[in-house]
């Protein structure tokens, strides 16, 4: 009879336990916590935690609560591979991240032979192009805002050339090959070209040779802690020229890290907690109040990639992995369906996203947004 | 000329950085006759304590300097060597080597968990601004770096040359045996010679962090030059690492000036690899035999 009961129990916790997995949705964020990609990653895990404790607040997605979990990549692509591999072997319905283009570009065909969405940050032009059909953007590509950069260079800054400083990895090479065409279409002479190393602590020499080209204008595409110190490397040297940059130089990391040197940067911004759009402002208090420092773009990417989930899944009506890549694909997701997206997105077929962007500038230590461009597809 | 007089002076001011953690090096060879693979980290960790000890005590700048100094140098002088090198160095060198590789790995990781992932800013004590020399706008801030460092390496030569303690110091390095016949306190001289590495550390770890910024990930690439800068300079002499780390900072600079950015990692360890050819005992250093 002891027996029956204890069968019983057994069977009971052990029916017990699906059920209470069945009342929950496991995202995956894979992501830069370390390495090089700290600064963004923790910026893009803050982010995804901030959606998840949002959205399970107001009861989950169809009635789940989201249960995330974020494994560090060190921004190393072996690993970067490695944890998307566990996320779809513990089953995870989406993956999210990472942010380096690099490690995406390492990863994204484990996601894609495993037919589940992989929603991530990179910027570089790439990756898109491969035609993998599970792989998403939260941010403009490359392709789409160098051409808005060149045009800011041409009409505003009025440079006749340039100097290009770039980081020497995945996102780095991809802008840097995404403006240059641009440059040459707008009439402006690139003088000089110069390539630096991710996670370069010096940029005496760089800067150096940046400022006896005597160029208009700086364009400066490098990670979050490389621009804060080729900005203060070029304070130093005395460069007055123009600081242009594509979001990243203009990030709320950089400002903090450059102090003083971040003054006057300016340039195109994807995203920004600055913007003149509330749900971004709101995003941004929220942010600050709960880990005490702002934002940068990478933190409403992270925000805006759990609620492209959301907003996926609750279209399709079920927890179908593949069919959520499919809803995405080809999507408008407009904030008045789903507040959380924040300002209307449309997700082309290959995973590009085009949307509003901003141009802006550092003034006193704040990124001040001093226009707002239309999509390219309006 | 005024460009690569530029060039030039943001290298020496490199350069004596890397002079500053050589010169650790140098001084663990001497009394230990091991090499301190956790150097880079000695000189990446101050400047965390220091960050550390402002957020965790609320305190101002030159409270939590203090603090942070005074917790590393008793750390990572004395407790380095009562904790580290004298229980390892009875088994040999190699695996007191090996101990500072897992103290290396330890630094990094703790100041990583327990300070921060991310870079953060380190105040500087010198303004960021230039003056013109010969035409080239020069960094205040190279100009501090330099003049500190120099002013530090000096004063350690004349501590170690010119007084009784020094001298001392200088026997126990070249022949323990003998100094302990005549009276020296030889366990108390590698003592001081260990605090002195971790003095110097400090001294590198503040000049540099405001320009490197503080991150724990700093001290792979100082604790590399450091290492090639002690073997160009001659790794048993402190002339010799002071001369290495100038020439590896100068070579670094000239190269991604003149032959690419993308490869000036490579030239200093062309250079290495052209010394350990040409003169293994390095540029300044004294030929060692042993007798086994």
């Amino acid at each position: 009879m002891k027996s029956h009961w204890i069968m019983a129990a057994a069977l009971s916790a052990g029916l017990g336990s699906p059920a209470l997995s069945q009342d929950k949705v496991k995202l995956v964020d894979v992501i830069e916590l370390s390495g090089a990609g700290a600064t963004a990653g923790t910026n893009f895990k803050n982010g995804v935690d901030l959606a998840v404790a949002d959205i399970n607040a107001k009861g989950g997605i169809l009635g789940k609560q989201i249960e995330i979990v974020h494994y560090d990549t060190q921004t190393n692509p072996g690993n970067t591979r490695a944890a998307v591999q566990r996320a779809i072997d513990e089953g995870a319905y989406a993956v999210l991240g990472p942010v380096f283009s690099g490690p995406i570009s390492a990863s994204m065909q484990i996601s894609q032979r495993a037919e589940i969405a992989q929603i991530v940050a990179g910027e570089a032009a790439g990756f898109t192009k491969q035609g993998n059909p599970y792989i998403f953007r939260t941010s403009l590509s490359q392709t789409a805002a160098m051409p808005k950069i060149a045009k800011y260079l041409k009409e505003t800054v009025k440079a006749g050339s340039i100097a290009v400083v770039w980081v020497n990895n995945d996102f780095g090479k991809g802008g840097r090959d995404a403006i240059l065409p641009e440059l040459e279409k707008a009439g402006i002479k690139v003088a000089v070209d110069l390539a630096t190393e991710q996670g370069q602590a010096d940029f005496a020499a760089d800067a150096i040779k940046v400022k006896n080209a005597n160029v208009d204008a700086v364009f400066v595409y490098l990670n979050e802690e490389e621009s804060a110190r080729f900005l203060r490397a070029a304070k130093q040297q005395g460069i007055t020229k123009p600081m242009i940059g594509e979001t990243t130089l203009l990030g709320a990391k950089v400002i903090e890290l450059a102090g003083d040197a971040a003054n006057g940067v300016k340039g195109h911004v994807g995203l920004s907690i600055d913007a003149p759009i509330p749900a971004f402002q709101d995003f941004g208090k929220k942010y600050q109040t709960k880990y005490g420092f702002n934002s940068d773009h990478n933190g409403l990417k992270g925000y805006m990639a759990v609620h492209m989930v959301k907003w996926a899944t609750e279209k399709q009506k079920k927890f179908d992995k593949k069919g959520l890549a499919d809803t995405l694909r080809g999507a408008t997701i407009k904030p008045s369906d789903e507040p959380g997206i924040l300002m209307e997105t449309t997700i082309e077929q290959n995973g590009d996203l085009d949307r509003e962007s901003f141009l802006a500038e550092v003034i006193d230590g704040k990124q001040v947004i001093t226009a707002t461009l239309p999509k390219i597809k309006p | 000329m005024a460009e690569f007089t530029a060039y030039l002076i943001a290298g020496i001011a490199t350069g004596a950085i890397y002079a500053l953690a050589a010169i650790g090096f140098t001084l663990v060879w001497q009394t230990s006759q091991t090499i301190n693979f956790a150097q880079g980290e000695f000189v990446m960790l101050p400047a965390v304590l220091v960050l550390l000890a402002i957020k965790l005590l609320g305190a101002p700048i030159w409270l939590g300097a203090l603090v942070g100094i005074a917790a590393f140098i008793l750390i990572f002088g004395v407790g380095f060597k009562l904790t580290v090198v004298d229980p390892m160095i009875k088994h040999g060198v190699l695996p007191l080597a090996i101990a500072t590789m897992a103290l290396s790995i330890i630094m990094k990781e703790g100041a990583k968990d327990g300070f921060s992932a991310e870079a953060q800013n380190f105040p500087s004590f010198v303004p960021t601004q230039t003056i013109s020399v010969f035409g080239a706008s020069i960094s205040l801030q190279h100009l501090a770096i330099i003049a500190c460092a120099f002013a530090v390496i000096g004063l350690l030569q004349w501590f170690v040359g010119g007084t009784k303690l020094g001298r001392q110091m200088q026997a126990t390095a070249q022949n323990p045996t003998v100094a302990r016949i005549l009276g020296i306190p030889v366990e108390r001289m590698v003592l001081l010679t260990f605090v002195i590495n971790a003095a110097l550390a400090v001294v590198a770890s503040v000049l540099i962090s405001p320009i490197y910024l503080a991150k724990f990930s700093n001290g792979e690439v100082i604790g590399l030059f450091a290492f090639i800068a002690a073997i160009v300079g001659g790794f048993n002499q402190v002339r010799g690492a002071l001369v290495g780390g100038l020439i590896v900072g100068i070579v670094d600079s000239m190269a991604a000036a003149y032959i690419s950015t993308q490869y000036r990692l490579a030239v200093p360890l062309i250079l290495l690899v052209v010394i350990i050819l040409l003169k293994p005992e390095g540029l300044m250093g004294r030929k060692e035999e042993r007798r086994v």
